[in-house]
């Protein structure tokens, strides 16, 4: 089935006029104003009906529309369906006094963390949840900061103590033959966290028999700051969203405006952009493996990698002039061209990297102690992957072939030769073998890409978008204006809303943009994709040890900045 | 008698200088291996090619603020360190380090580059002062009061044990095969017949594998996996502390290679030796002793930069599973073949 029209028919002969389920005017998106009574039969029948199949959960989030709409608030769903790849947004009405919604956790697993997320910062109950507490304000935190009335001057303090513990860490316990168990924090500071996240696991000798883990040791307030910026000016912050590959995190908040304005890059940049977001991915990968590598105690495969990596960051930073966070992506194009020797050194990269790769394979993929410790553990079936919400490399390794850059394609991915590479098994060498091919796959976009690189301007020739050249501000009247108008209040994106989503590193890093028509989003919602992996990560660790813990940890790739945004 | 004490003291003197040397020498060369292998320079900086880094990083830690926590139980916590060194120090006074039976010092016998050639029961007083080597371990994680330092002696006490018993069986192989337990009997038969290692290639093999558990290395360093048990444990130890137990592991390293090769590899002989006496063979022998250790040594290196880690159960399951019972059918082999007169 397909189109927007087909979904809401489909949708309409279950539940009629007057179910409680509306049609939203069009937007990018088919979308309905669900009755909050009628949320969990129709999130049901979504699921179900053979004909919408909609699986995975993709993002829930809050919007507040303070004194502007009644009720103010509205939780916003985004489903997706792997089979039939069709989207679809559900929007429940709330109020503010009877801020009260059912929870699809019993639906889509995936809800877990999102309910979660969009209670602590909206302060929406969702009945039904299992354990709906604050995930990224800490416990002490008084208020629900997204909300457009909360005062972002105000500090919280948390004591010492006040920290949250899970039920079963507070009291000692014994396991069968009478031993006492213990309780050990994993986190937030462990060499394998790479970041700061906090895994508490009950042990019993060395086997995990429960784990909880506490995430936003690194929230920054990403979406509360993109509201008071202009929309150029957020991009900065997402850089440091999955900050191993901050290219792409630009291009998909980019993209997404880009929708939103109804423009389109130029040609060269959509290229560049494309080279460099698949050079980001390499790296992600590849930091990746190597970071799971040395936690595997191989630290010699992660330094190979770290070459390639310091390699790639000398082309980023001929390009946009930073290595780590490059911000090199503007809305309309890229903020400068790319350097003359740019093709030059990309095609060194395609030549050095794929020795490195060859290098740490020969040494690690056959290897039978990695092979031993990574096979079989921290296995997900694709069931239940897709139920949690899982995108990007983790998926594929569970056998679901979804891929973005395939399923709706973007700068042009549709027309260049590449295969998704997929493994069966769902455990932890499935997602390294997964990993290793995607680079190779990569290096052969790139190859492509190259070979399509032409001349040409880096950005729209649009003064409502694009800044003037600056010898023309100096010497014209008209792009004085236009440059002072873009500085000081910023590009005026029409009103309305968009979900644009692209493939980043760790899966589908989706932007929903709400603009009322001013120079600042309205509402900016990233669904990160290691969100919904990292949900799975306790359930997955029972029964493991201590030393698969930190294994399966560094093969999910979770990456805290974009995490805890 | 005092002429007698004089030599002994000598030799002892002579070893615990070298082994101490060794130390600086050996972190130098597992910094810079390691780097050679990870293809980046490593410490280069001080001295020429970064030899005199590990000084620099000695002194360092000899004046960094030597911790206690609180909460520690003091008396063990003190001494965990000691026991590390002292028993990875002692255990190398029966290992033959050159020839020279026939080289007398102010008229006394050297009886050998050994501190203690009289020890009978040589390979005996080895492994039971190695095994005493997991206190050592098992004290610093229980004193600690960390439970990464606990898990991290759990461990050791279940990896050593397991390890010793399959290294044990498979050095009786060759004790049986040079009739004593003697080490400087053993190279005696080594330097009559075959290197050891060809003829029980099998109980070789156990030895090295069974040789990288006892010393907590890579792909055996569970004990202080620093990924898992951040430093396992020795986590709360600082300053000398922890350099005691630092040092404990290198000076393992040397005894246990050191072993290795007086075991396996022929010990100090070398082709030609049996045309020289006195002190040509005795320098001659001691080189090549070193040149044997030093190639081992480095394979230990080699092999920690090369291989992931493994996990605790596979960790028994190939103690207990695969290295025993193949140390064991060793034994049966060099009963047999010493029955019959063909070792």
């Amino acid at each position: 089935m397909n189109g927007a029209d087909a979904i809401l028919d489909a949708v309409r002969q279950a539940f009629p006029e007057g179910s409680g389920v509306s049609v939203a005017p069009p937007s990018d998106l088919p979308t309905l104003r669900v009755e909050r009574g009628t949320l969990l039969p129709l999130a049901r029948f979504l699921k179900a009906d053979p004909r919408l199949d909609f699986s995975l959960l993709a993002d829930v989030c809050g919007v507040d529309w303070l004194e502007q709409r009644a009720p103010r608030f509205e939780v916003v769903y985004h489903l997706y369906s792997i089979a039939k790849g069709h989207r679809l947004r559900l929007k429940v009405p709330v109020a503010e006094e009877d801020a009260v919604v059912s929870s699809v956790y019993g639906v889509w697993k995936a809800a877990d963390w999102f309910e979660r997320e969009a209670f602590d910062m909206f302060g929406i109950r969702f009945e039904g949840h299992p354990n709906l507490r604050r995930i990224l304000c800490h416990p002490s935190f008084v208020g629900h900061p997204l909300r457009k009335d909360y005062d972002p001057g105000q500090r919280w303090l948390l004591r010492e103590g006040e920290q949250h513990e899970p039920e079963w860490a507070r009291t000692p316990q014994e396991d069968e033959d009478h031993f006492e168990t213990q309780v050990l924090n994993l986190g937030p500071s462990h060499p394998a966290t790479h970041g700061t996240l906090r895994t508490v696991i009950r042990l019993d000798g060395e086997v995990i028999t429960q784990a909880d883990v506490e995430i936003g040791y690194l929230h920054r307030c990403f979406e509360k700051m993109s509201e008071q910026h202009t929309w150029n000016q957020v991009i900065p912050y997402t850089d440091r969203l999955n900050y191993c590959s901050s290219m792409m995190n630009g291009v998909g908040y980019a993209l997404a405006v880009e929708k939103l304005l109804g423009i389109e890059a130029p040609p060269r940049a959509q290229t560049v952009r494309l080279i460099l977001s698949e050079l980001s991915r390499i790296m992600d990968h590849i930091v990746d493996i190597g970071a799971n590598l040395n936690d595997l105690g191989a630290m010699t495969p992660f330094l190979y990698m770290y070459e390639a990596r310091e390699e790639i960051y000398s082309v980023l930073e001929a390009c946009a002039g930073g290595r780590l966070t490059v911000s090199y992506v503007r809305i309309g194009g890229l903020a400068n061209d790319v350097p003359h020797d740019f093709e030059e050194a990309v095609r060194w990269l395609l030549r050095r990297i794929p020795r490195l790769m060859d290098d740490m394979e020969r040494l690690i993929t056959e290897n039978r102690i990695f092979r031993d410790r990574t096979q079989g553990v921290g296995v997900l079936p694709a069931a239940e992957a897709i139920d949690w919400g899982w995108t990007g490399p983790c998926l594929r390794a569970s056998g679901v072939p979804y891929d973005v850059r395939k399923a709706a394609p973007y700068l042009g991915y549709e027309t260049y030769d590449f295969k998704i590479p997929v493994a069966n098994e769902g455990d932890t060498y499935a997602r390294y073998l997964v990993r290793v091919e995607e680079v190779r796959q990569s290096l052969g976009i790139i190859e492509q890409a190259l070979s399509r690189l032409s001349p040409g301007p880096v950005i729209v020739d649009d003064h409502r978008v694009a800044l003037p050249p600056k010898e023309k501000v100096y010497t014209e009247m008209e792009p004085l204006i236009w440059h002072f108008k873009l500085v000081m209040e910023g590009m005026q994106v029409p009103a309305g809303e968009v979900y644009g989503c692209t493939e980043a590193a760790n899966g589908e890093l989706g932007f929903y943009a709400i603009s009322d028509g001013g120079g600042r989003p309205y509402r900016l919602k990233v669904r990160p994709p290691c969100f919904a992996v990292f949900q799975a990560y306790p359930h997955m660790l029972r029964g493991h040890m201590v030393a698969d813990a930190v294994a399966i940890l560094g093969s999910l790739n979770i990456i805290a900045g974009e995490l805890d945004r | 008698m005092w002429a007698e004490l004089a030599v002994t003291a000598a030799k002892l003197l002579l070893i615990a200088v070298g082994l101490l040397t060794a130390i600086p020498v050996m972190v130098w060369v597992e910094r810079r291996g390691a780097a050679f292998i990870q293809d980046r320079l490593g410490p280069n900086r001080v001295g020429p090619l970064g030899l005199v880094q590990p000084i620099v990083d000695a002194v360092k830690l000899f004046f960094k603020e030597d911790i206690t926590p609180a909460g520690v139980s003091r008396g063990l916590y003190f001494l965990a360190p000691m026991v590390a060194i002292f028993v990875a120090l002692v255990t190398f006074i029966v290992i033959p380090f050159g020839a020279g039976t026939d080289v007398t010092v102010f008229g006394v016998p050297l009886s050998g580059v050994m501190v203690a050639p009289g020890l009978g029961v040589g390979v005996l007083y080895l492994l039971a002062l190695g095994s005493l080597s997991v206190y050592g371990i098992v004290l610093a994680g229980w004193s600690s009061n960390n439970k990464y330092s606990l898990l991290g002696a759990l461990r050791s006490s279940a990896q050593l044990i397991s390890y010793e018993l399959a290294m044990t069986v498979s050095v009786m192989g060759v004790i049986l095969a040079a009739g004593s337990l003697r080490l400087d009997a053993v190279v005696a038969y080594q330097s009559q017949h075959l290197w050891n290692a060809i003829p029980q290639l099998v109980g070789f093999l156990v030895f090295v594998v069974a040789a990288f558990a006892e010393t907590n290395r890579l792909p055996f360093d569970l004990p202080e996996a620093e990924t898992e048990l951040v430093a396992g444990y020795h986590v709360e130890y600082s300053s000398m502390k922890f350099a005691a137990f630092f040092m404990s592991e290198y000076v393992n390293m040397v005894t246990i290679s050191a072993l290795m090769v007086t075991l396996y590899l022929g010990g100090w002989t070398f082709p030609g030796h049996r045309a020289l006496s006195g002190w040509p063979l005795l320098l001659l022998s001691v080189l090549s002793m070193l040149v044997k250790v030093s190639f081992v040594l480095f394979t230990f290196v080699w092999v920690r930069w090369s291989l992931p880690r493994f996990r605790y159960d596979q960790l028994m399951r190939l103690g207990w599973k695969v290295l025993l019972p193949l140390a064991v059918l060793n034994l049966v082999w060099v009963g047999v073949g010493v029955g019959y007169g063909w070792l």
